[in-house]
């Protein structure tokens, strides 16, 4: 089954890619060595406004069709980093102060080669307040967050952030390497007083092969294997869901809010783009005064 | 042995290096080529050339490792390849200048460009180039992104290629180049999966490769339990100098080791303290290891780094 994410629209030619990733500006991942070009900078840098704001309308059209989005500081907030250290681990924090309202929330990376990163719907087991994500970016670009509330209207908020080769960094020492331990996964939760939302972080070991990194002897990009669909339950109801695509970081971690009040064990249902499947289930330790 | 001698730099380097993190013996030659750097002699026929606390850039060439060749009876190996084919090339022609006995040996001690890129250089002498048995699986995932970049800083006829260790060392190996024996182990995953460190018979001198650094703070891109138990394994070697593969050319080995365990300690502790506190990786990044900022020459570049791939590492404990 095709992510619901993977609408051809939006997943631009990895020749853009090949193309941008030759102007990186930034440090590479995990290199002794911080290159750093002198003269050129990020093919994204030099966009002015009006280029990014058509990027984003094209981008906006094919996943909310002709829907308005309004501008909110109130609804939505996005952080992140304005100079990643580490564009191949990139932190995102989502703000969703009147989370009453949030149904589900949509994360775009405007110039990543497949800028749609996540989807997360919320489910009457969540506590939609804040979620936080790790991400890799390919470019200098804006980020959107766009949140869709219970009554249907959708609301932006964007972040600028300067990282390049995100999507293109090799992750790891070897292919083999990253695979290892594929689907394990942990979940933690942070102390909690009784009656308030349990701040909780899910692990998943994947490589998340974004199919843009190379091997040097087949001079073959690497296949993308990512993680496409994360289900969170607890108790047979649903926490969240979240499609996900190339632009998760490797080992995606993703921190959310538990409504309290909820029952049973969660169980995590993970499923790739190449048929990987796999389900956890954690019992979550009781509130302490 | 027909060998010039160069003046020690060894000592002003170190000065240097406590000068408020200031790297001062390296100001002179910024803005210049590899050909600015001259060798030191800290050993009887071993001659290194202190890298630059710098990044790669158009001007350095990616000389920014310690590189240099330890000549033999018989043979000259090189300890480090450089950080480019410019890089490389520039230390050659420094060996022909010095002796005609033949280049049997390059070692390769990790996968980072800044190491083996100028390997190439050497390509005529038809040497062994000497790896660690997980450097070809790392350059096959690194090695072409690798060369991307460096192609951006250097050009594609400065930039180095990717080239494959010839003898791969499983545990340790033994390499005599007549007079003196190099002793090479393969540790486990520390700055990188694939380190390679040697010692020498003849000065008992410890290359201990990018698995020591001095003045230029440490990057971790292998494993950083790994690395504190590595540390462990160079130790009980009871080396008293060393030639780190960055930092001056000749260390005591047991005062810089303290140095980066310190380092080491430091971020694996407080990182493990931030995960503990349901700290957030982007708040980690600001606040592990602050108090070693003034000791290391690029903190701001690499800590903030380090502390991603100590979190990365330590949070699935």
């Amino acid at each position: 089954m095709p992510s619901v994410l993977a609408n051809p629209v939006l997943i631009r030619p990895v020749l853009r890619c090949a193309i941008t990733a030759l102007t990186l500006a930034l440090p590479l991942a995990g290199a002794g060595a911080v290159l750093k070009p002198a003269l050129v900078q990020a093919a994204g840098a030099s966009d002015d406004e009006a280029e990014r704001l058509a990027r984003w309308k094209e981008i906006q059209k094919s996943i909310f069709g002709d829907k308005r989005i309004e501008a909110s500081d109130s609804l939505i907030k996005v952080d992140a980093p304005v100079r990643a250290l580490d564009a191949s681990l990139v932190p995102i924090t989502l703000t969703m102060p009147e989370k009453d309202q949030v149904a589900g929330v949509h994360l775009i990376i405007d110039d990543n080669p497949s800028p749609y990163a996540a989807h997360i719907a919320f489910g009457p087991g969540a506590d939609p307040g804040e979620v936080k994500l790790r991400v890799r970016v390919n470019n200098y670009t804006n980020i959107h967050a766009v949140v869709e509330t219970k009554d249907g209207r959708l609301f932006e908020a964007t972040k600028f952030v300067k990282a390049s080769g995100g999507c293109s960094a090799p992750m790891g020492m070897s292919d083999e390497e990253a695979m290892k331990g594929m689907g394990d996964m942990k979940m933690k939760f942070a102390d909690s007083q009784p009656g308030q939302p349990v701040e909780t972080t899910l692990m998943v070991r994947h490589p998340n092969f974004s199919g843009m990194q190379m091997n040097q002897v087949t001079r073959d990009y690497t296949p993308a294997r990512y993680v496409n669909k994360l289900a969170i339950t607890r108790g047979g109801q649903s926490v969240l869901t979240l499609d996900g695509d190339i632009s998760i970081a490797s080992n995606p971690v993703i921190n959310f809010g538990l409504r309290p009040g909820g029952q049973g064990p969660i169980k995590v249902t993970a499923s790739d783009n190449q048929n990987g499947h796999w389900e956890h289930s954690f019992t979550v330790p009781s509130a302490t005064n | 042995m027909p060998v010039d001698t160069t003046r020690s730099r060894s000592q002003a380097t170190r000065r240097g290096a406590l000068f408020g993190g200031l790297c001062l013996c390296c100001l002179p030659t910024l803005g210049r080529s590899a050909e600015g750097f001259a060798l030191n002699e800290v050993g009887p026929g071993i001659f290194i050339r202190r890298g630059s606390d710098t990044e790669a850039s158009r001007e350095n060439d990616d000389a920014i490792a310690n590189i240099g060749f330890i000549v033999g009876e018989r043979s000259v190996m090189v300890t480090e390849s450089g950080g480019s084919a410019a890089d490389g090339a520039w230390l050659r022609g420094e060996i022909r200048r010095r002796t005609d006995k033949p280049i049997s040996h390059v070692v390769l001690t990790h996968v980072h460009p800044d190491h083996c890129f100028g390997a190439a250089a050497f390509a005529e002498d038809k040497p062994v180039y000497v790896g660690h048995h997980a450097l070809r699986a790392a350059l096959d995932a690194r090695g072409n992104y690798y060369r991307t970049r460096l192609v951006e800083i250097l050009g594609a006829d400065r930039a180095g290629s990717v080239v494959y260790p010839t003898l791969e060392v499983k545990e340790s190996t033994e390499i005599d180049l007549g007079g003196r024996t190099l002793r090479f182990t393969a540790h486990g995953a520390a700055h990188t999966n694939c380190d390679l460190s040697m010692r020498d018979s003849a000065s008992g001198i410890l290359f201990p490769a990018d698995l020591l650094f001095v003045t230029r703070i440490p990057s971790l891109d292998g494993s950083l339990v790994g690395w504190l138990k590595e540390a462990e394994v160079l130790r009980a070697m009871d080396a008293v100098k060393a030639v780190p593969g960055h930092g001056p050319t000749l260390v005591d080995f047991a005062p810089a080791m303290d140095d980066l365990t310190r380092y080491l300690t430091t971020l694996r502790d407080e990182t493990r303290r931030a995960i503990a506190a349901d700290m957030p990786i982007e708040k980690a990044v600001r606040t592990v290891g602050q108090a070693e900022r003034d000791r290391w020459v690029l903190f701001e570049t690499y800590n903030g780094r380090n502390v991603t791939q100590a979190f990365k590492e330590l949070e699935w404990e």
